[in-house]
């Protein structure tokens, strides 16, 4: 009886207390509403002119961009400026009558028209688009002196990023762009909208996508009081735009040079990192385009000109082409046999050129017809010996040979800071479960010895893990920022190298691989030619991947330049103490040793020598394979 | 034929049975509120964030019906897990949240990000209304004074993120808790002078640069009009600028020419302002008010004391972050990032809102099957 009285008292009370809080409510609803009517009646006329005329206004200061350094201080990118002209194409009644009168003063070209009208649909109404960029002086003076004849169009200047390097880093340093809608939209989720307020331009590709928050700065603002005409009237205040941070990079101006000069007519892609810090002193992907293309919009045209040639400019091979990494394999195979305890050095194998799971059953063949010989570890490696790693394949099953392999990054990605890297793919058993709903068969695993079938690897995955060996096992992640200034407190910072893993090798079992791999580069070795008149020790390993499936008879489907063997090539250098550790890939060039290795060979010589040698390894025209040592992944089907 | 009726009867009975709870005046207030919303954020962002915008409101409303079908019997045993996960989360956040603008408060759980204070939100004055619920027969001011400590609790952690807007929204739900359990007079006037005591020393010692920043600006915008004035006179410029009768839908242009930033979100109200103008202030206003007066009636036909303080509570904080809303925007009250329930654009802030009328609507329809 009790609990009832209470709990109706309770409601009773709560009934009181709710009726006080809708008073409440609908007091401090009154004061708002009074303030509402403060606003939009009584000062309304205030405010409304407040409105027409904009009359605060902020006129956003762009921070100057940074600037991309390479590790001598050489500029990869920086900032500039030039007078643009503008036009607002709601404000023009006939834009071509506009074009012919403006052509009069200033040169316009197709390709001006063409950007105008891809820039106008992608901006937004009463937005001023640029019909011309960088004027000359001549023309800014023309301009200046007709201007009255033009309403509607403006001068004005603007900033601009130039690549003194054109094509040769377009895949290391990317580009910028003008900022899309879409990029607008990541950048409010963000929170930093606010700092791009007036920027028109925003890492799109590379360095300058990853390293965006660095580079751009805070956009700052002149606070000023405008009259009805738009004219500045009183400064009110400024907010300081700070400035983006400059990079230095670890990558060498000449030896990017070098390597993508050294590539010819070929396509390909070539990696070199520093091992003693994981820094990337090269990374060419052929062909380039020329980022300054971008800058401000490419035309239609020259897109499709990129975009549906069969060079495939725009694919940064060196990360995100994936291909079969071939012989380069081996040494990690080899590694892989002596580490599990499959081989001893001295174990050796009369090799009849071909390999067959049972008798009289299908024969993996080596790539010379009638076999090496008696082969044993070393020699495996210097000659590439095929058979020798089918048997070491076979024992060693797929599983052991995917966790070992796994271990040097194969199969993962390295981490490098730039955007869009691939994983390639080192399978498995359960991989090909999962992918193909089909069981393993043994005769995949015996190919995979020789870095065929489903095994794939990026030019930075092979550079990594060439990396691994050089160093005796300790893998840095890739690096491309070396140092940068923090423009707040002008002070430099130094990138820490950052150890991915080490790995437990036996020093004993590294020896006799990095020596099999110096052997390599001397006569008698797969890239004996690519080794002539060294001044310095380097170790390598040749690699040549099927493009297509051989016929029976063991050759080439189609005789078709796209139908070529990769070249592959790994090196480090110098033996005991190496510095630079590369991977090579030529997309149908080929032989590894005939193709590849004079590549490295070159990018070597300028690493140590600051030039290249004349007479030395001499690059080949494309066409048959020349008469330097080779080698050929011969297995039939 | 038969199959084809059974299925329009199958759907028929569905939808009959999702809104068999829900109040149909509250219902028709909230949908007129998203309705004005929707067109004042598309306009906002110049339809760019419409199509988000409805499938929030879509999802959130999905969530109310859904909540509605729980019956408040079986809700009082969420108040207390639903607290000390709550409690738990914001813990986590003190010791490993992500920082975002310089406040921790954001919990990344792998897959999704949470902030767990807007979790608390709902979790703090359900918890404070079962636990005087269970002490109904006997409430001494000894259970106040727990039920407080369960409020001051996570309300600490919060303002520790730091996120004052929060924290003192969270602490105004848990004061309408006590408030409407019939917390003595002469305590809250106790409180509103100790309140006057502690506000210096909160000022000198708890307040961050930036949250002063924000109360000096307040009384002097025109002092820092680049920084944290900015918004503000912005703001008062579109909504004084609206005039009488506003510039028409589309039409203002203060957000437009984005002179005001975050036009679709916490200061969604100064475009909906500048264009609609005293008159669609009125309308809204009456709207605000409508539902509020609505919800306090629903929660005192509810039987339970549990759901008649979690009622009155979510109603009191529904109105309570309306009017700091417009308040800071209209320039009344410092900005402290609150948005306008049911307006602005967001999804957490949707779904939280529309939960709690979720519970409203629950309480006051399963008032017959309760027996206390």
């Amino acid at each position: 009886m009790s609990q009832l009285v209470n709990t109706e008292g309770a409601r009773e009370e709560f009934r009181r207390r709710s009726q006080i809080a809708v008073w409440g409510v609908l007091g401090l609803f009154c004061i708002l509403f009074l303030r509402f009517v403060w606003l939009q009646l009584i000062e309304h006329d205030r405010y409304s002119a407040l409105s027409e005329n904009n009359r605060v206004s902020l006129i956003p200061n762009i921070p100057p961009r940074g600037v991309l350094y390479d590790r001598n201080g050489v500029v990869l990118a920086s900032g500039d400026w030039g007078y643009a002209l503008e036009v607002i194409p709601e404000k023009i009644p006939d834009l071509p009558a506009l074009w012919a009168q403006l052509g009069e003063v200033v040169r316009i070209e197709a390709v001006d028209l063409r950007r105008f009208r891809r820039l106008r649909e992608e901006g937004r109404p009463f937005e001023a688009v640029p019909i011309r960029q960088r004027l000359t002086e001549v023309e800014v003076a023309r301009f200046a002196a007709q201007r009255y004849r033009f309403p509607g169009v403006e001068m004005r200047t603007r900033d601009w990023r130039s690549y003194p390097f054109g094509p040769t880093f377009s895949h290391l340093i990317g580009y910028i762009g003008r900022i899309s809608q879409k990029d607008k939209l990541a950048l409010q989720e963000a929170g930093r909208w606010s700092a791009y307020r007036g920027a028109q331009y925003i890492g799109k590709a590379g360095v300058e996508k990853r390293y965006e928050a660095w580079l751009h700065g805070q956009t700052g603002f002149d606070h000023v009081e405008v009259d009805s005409g738009g004219r500045a009237i009183r400064s009110l205040g400024q907010t300081p735009a700070v400035a983006g941070a400059n990079l230095t990079l670890h990558v060498d101006a000449g030896l990017q040079q070098v390597a993508e000069a050294a590539f010819g007519p070929y396509r390909g892609a070539l990696v070199a990192l520093d091992p003693t810090n994981g820094g990337l002193l090269a990374l060419l992907s052929k062909p380039g385009y020329d980022p300054n293309l971008f800058v401000d919009g490419i035309d239609a045209d020259a897109w499709r000109g990129l975009n549906e040639s069969l060079d495939r400019p725009l694919l940064n091979r060196a990360l995100r082409g994936v291909y079969p990494p071939g012989s380069t394999i081996k040494p990690f195979m080899a590694l892989a046999g002596l580490e599990l305890g499959l081989r001893k050095p001295s174990d050796s194998l009369a090799d009849l050129g071909y390999f067959s799971l049972s008798a009289g059953g299908h024969r993996y063949r080596d790539w010379k017809k009638d076999g090496h010989g008696t082969v044993d570890l070393h020699k495996s490696i210097v000659i590439s010996c095929d058979t020798y790693y089918y048997r070491l394949a076979h024992e060693m099953g797929i599983e052991r040979m995917h966790d070992f392999l796994l271990q040097f990054g194969l199969g993962e990605r390295s981490g490098v800071d730039l955007d869009g890297e691939l994983a390639g793919l080192m399978p498995n058993a359960a991989w090909k479960t999962r992918r193909f709903k089909q069981p393993w068969w043994p005769g995949e695993t015996v190919i995979a010895g020789i870095g065929q079938g489903y095994m794939l690897a990026t030019p930075m995955q092979l550079a990594v893990a060439t990396m691994a060996i050089a160093n005796d096992g300790v893998i840095y992640k890739p690096q491309i920022v070396r140092a940068w200034r923090d423009p707040k407190d002008g002070r430099s910072h130094t990138a820490a190298p950052e150890v991915v893993r080490t790995l437990n090798l036996k020093p004993e079992h590294l020896r006799l691989v990095k020596a099999a791999m110096q052997a390599v580069t001397q006569p008698g070795g797969t890239a004996a030619g690519a080794g002539t008149g060294a001044t310095y020790t380097f170790a390598g390993k040749t690699g040549t991947a099927q493009v297509v499936a051989m016929n029976a008879a063991g050759g080439s489907v189609s005789g078709s330049a796209r139908h070529r063997d990769n070249a592959l090539f790994i090196a480090f250098a110098p033996v005991d103490k190496p510095t630079i550790a590369l991977a090579v890939m030529v997309e149908n060039g080929g032989h590894g040793g005939s193709t590849a290795a004079p590549i490295a060979r070159k990018v070597l010589d300028y690493w140590f020598l600051g030039q290249t040698t004349p007479g030395a390894a001499a690059m080949p025209a494309p066409g048959p394979a020349s008469d330097v040592m080779t080698e050929e992944g011969d297995h039939a089907d | 034929m038969q199959i084809d009726r059974t299925v329009a009867t199958v759907v028929r009975e569905g939808v009959r049975a999702a809104f068999r709870h829900a109040d149909p005046v509250l219902l028709g207030l909230i949908l007129a509120l998203l309705t004005l919303s929707a067109l004042t954020v598309a306009s906002a962002t110049s339809g760019a964030y419409l199509a988000g915008h409805l499938i929030n409101m879509g999802v959130a409303l999905v969530a109310m019906l859904f909540l509605t079908q729980v019956p408040p019997q079986r809700l009082i045993h969420f108040a207390a897990p639903l607290y000390v996960v709550g409690l738990a989360l914001l813990l986590g956040v003190t010791v490993a949240g992500d920082v975002v603008n310089g406040s921790r408060r954001w919990l990344n759980l792998g897959v999704t990000r949470i902030q767990p204070s807007e979790l608390m939100r709902l979790a703090v004055p359900m918890a404070m209304a079962a636990y005087l619920h269970y002490r109904q027969e006997h409430l001494s001011n000894r259970h106040f004074v727990l039920a407080f400590l369960l409020l001051a609790l996570p309300v600490g952690l919060i303002m520790r993120q730091p996120d004052l807007g929060t924290s003192l929204l969270i602490l105004a739900s848990g004061f309408f808790v006590l408030f409407l359990a019939g917390l003595a007079w002469r305590v809250m006037a106790g409180l509103v002078l100790l309140l006057g005591a502690v506000t210096p020393l909160a000022w000198m010692f708890v307040l961050h640069d930036y949250q002063k920043q924000r109360v000096l600006t307040l009384f002097d915008p025109a002092s820092d009009p680049l920084g944290a004035g900015y918004h503000i006179i912005q703001s008062t410029i579109a909504i004084g600028s609206g005039g009488l009768f506003g510039k028409g839908w589309g039409q203002g242009t203060q957000a437009r020419l984005d002179f005001l930033p975050e036009g679709h979100t916490d200061f969604v109200f100064a475009v909906y302002s500048e264009e609609f103008g005293l008159l669609g202030n009125l309308v809204l206003l009456g709207i605000y008010a409508a539902i509020v007066t609505r919800g306090l009636t629903l929660s005192y036909n509810a039987s339970g004391m549990f759901g008649r303080l979690l009622c009155g509570a979510i109603t009191l904080t529904f109105f309570t972050y309306a009017l700091v809303n417009m308040g800071m925007v209209s320039g009344l009250l410092p900005v402290v990032g609150v948005p306008l329930p049911l307006v602005s654009y967001g999804g957490t802030s949707m779904v939280t809102v529309l939960l709690g009328f979720g519970i409203l609507m629950s309480v006051s329809s399963n008032k017959s099957l309760v027996k206390t």
